[in-house]
Parts: structure tokens; sequence; C-alpha cells
């Protein structure tokens, strides 16, 4: 079975577009959206909400962000890597946990 | 949606294809459509190969499971859009509406198999919890599901806790009955891509 196999592939070219490709936030702030960490208020109200409660998202926490002097498309790109960042680390805690058990279950059989 | 380039910034090209899709599809174009066409070389093309692949590339969990477990995903996020979008893909593909309600309303007594069911429970955990255990995995892996099965439910998993986090940030407008149906359809005939 392959380690890499075809749907990891198209993810992990998923995480390098949204971190690195050309875009109108920097890729510092990107990083940061995308680990949902260091961001300055109010933005990181919206991230963190896009990261852990998404469904607590408001207008006003767009429009907070917005009077900072965030552009919208700089919005667009953060909140995208906020929500792939945060199912990244979801994915990979499942791989994880997966290969832990596989290996296991290995050395008990 | 909650940003103005989110409704309005697409090139005259992409905004001559959503009059298209509304007049033949006779729906208007729902906002995750929208949404990988705008500046689609930043998140939609490649979001859009990445989910496809998840959906509907060689896996051996069929189809109609794999839009299951975005109901199911969905549904523990609470994202409004995307539960309707995908209940109504499941049910169409199992052609089967009162399966998918079952599940979503009780995975426990629902009438699907264990190996599934053990699927399911662990999605929600790792969804709910943003971790799982290696003993959930064993538990999932002796319900007869092979690791590369896991991974495959995982890929799924990883798509919509992206997708419904963005429906909820960005708030796509909920669709009609219809309209999901007709989505459902469009999604079963053509994938993500």
């Amino acid at each position: 079975m392959p380690d890499e196999d075809k749907k990891r592939a198209a993810h992990r070219a998923l995480v390098d577009r949204v971190l690195n490709a050309e875009g109108r936030a920097s890729p510092e702030q990107r990083a940061r959206a995308f680990s949902n960490d260091g961001l300055p208020p109010p933005l990181h109200t919206l991230i963190g909400k896009v990261a852990t409660n998404p469904a607590q998202v408001t207008d006003a926490d767009f429009a907070a962000a917005t009077a900072s002097g965030c552009t919208e498309d700089e919005l667009f790109e953060l909140v995208i890597c906020a929500a792939v960042g945060h199912a990244t680390r979801q994915y990979e805690a499942g791989l994880a946990a997966l290969a832990e058990a596989t290996v296991d279950g290995e050395e008990d059989g | 949606m909650r940003l103005d380039i989110l409704n309005r910034g697409y090139s005259p090209g992409t905004k001559l294809l959503f009059a298209l899709i509304r007049l033949f599809s006779r729906h208007p174009v729902p906002d995750a459509a929208k949404l990988v066409f705008y500046r689609p070389a930043f998140y939609g093309a490649q979001a859009k190969e990445f989910t496809h692949e998840a959906m509907r590339g060689p896996s051996a969990w069929p189809v109609a499971d794999r839009e299951l477990m975005a109901a199911y995903v969905s549904k523990v996020n609470e994202s409004a859009f995307c539960i309707g979008a995908h209940t109504a893909t499941a049910a169409q593909a199992y052609q089967d509406s009162a399966k998918v309600q079952a599940v979503l309303a009780d995975l426990e007594s629902a009438p699907i198999g264990d190996a599934l069911r053990a699927t399911l429970r662990m999605l929600g955990e790792l969804t709910r919890e943003g971790k799982v255990s290696a003993q959930d995995m064993r538990d999932v892996l002796s319900a007869g599901v092979s690791p590369q099965q896991v991974k495959d439910a995982l890929a799924v998993c990883a798509a919509f806790n992206t997708t419904d986090r963005l429906a909820d940030a960005f708030g796509f407008e909920v669709l009609s009955p219809e309209g999901f149906e007709a989505g459902a359809k469009y999604l079963l005939k053509r994938g993500y891509r």
C-alpha cells in the first residue's frame, strides 16, 4: 500500500497553494491564520472562530476585521487558511492514530 | 455571502457561466459553487481536485457511504448548508432517504453495517475533539475496516471539515429542498471537479 495515496497528495497540494501561492495577505499572516496562532486583534477573533467554532462567526466579526484595515481579498485568504489549517490538523491526528494502531497491531500479532 | 467579492467579484466569463447554470438548472448557483470560482488559483481549483479525489476517486467505500460521511461530519459541525446538500446527495445515492435521516438522528440505532457505523463514530470524535486515540482506531479496524478505508474516510472528513468551516464563515445561503435535490443530482452525475 503506498504511504502517500492520491488523496493525501491532493491535500498536500491544497495546503501548499493556500500557504505559498501568490496572494494578497502576506505568507506570514497566512501561516498564522493556518495555525490559528499569533494574529493581532480583532483578526484573531474571526480566525479563531473559523478554526474552532465556525457556526458562531458573525457579520460583526468581518466588520471589525475590515475596520482594522484588512481588505476583503485578504480576509478571503485568511479565512480559507484557517479552515484548511484546522482540517489539516485533524487529518494528521487521524493518520497518526491509525499509524500507531497499525504498528501496535503488528507487534501484538 | 459575507464578502461582497464573493457575491460580485467574478470575471465576465464566470458571470456568463453562472447565468447559464441558472437558466438550465432553474435554480440559483449555490454559494459553494461560487466560492470555488473566486480567484481559483488560490483555493478553488485545488480544493475541487482534492474534494473530487476524496469523494469520487478510487476507494473501497461506495460513493453513497462517502456522501453519508460528508453529511455526518457536517451534522457534527452543525453546518446547515452542507447538512442539506449532503443529506440530499447521500439519500439520492442510496435511494433511501430514511436511512440517511436515521444515521443523522441516532448513529447507534441506525440500520447500517458495523464497519460504516464504527467509521462514522470515529469521524465524529475527530471532528468534535480534534483528535482520536490509537484505541479508537483499533475499534474501527476490528469492525472490519481496512487501514486504506480509514485513510479514505479521513480524506472525506478533511474535505468537509474545511468546507463546513467556509460555509459557516462566509454564510452560504441555505437552498430550498428543490435546490438541494438539483445540486445532489449534479454532484452524483459530475462530481466535484
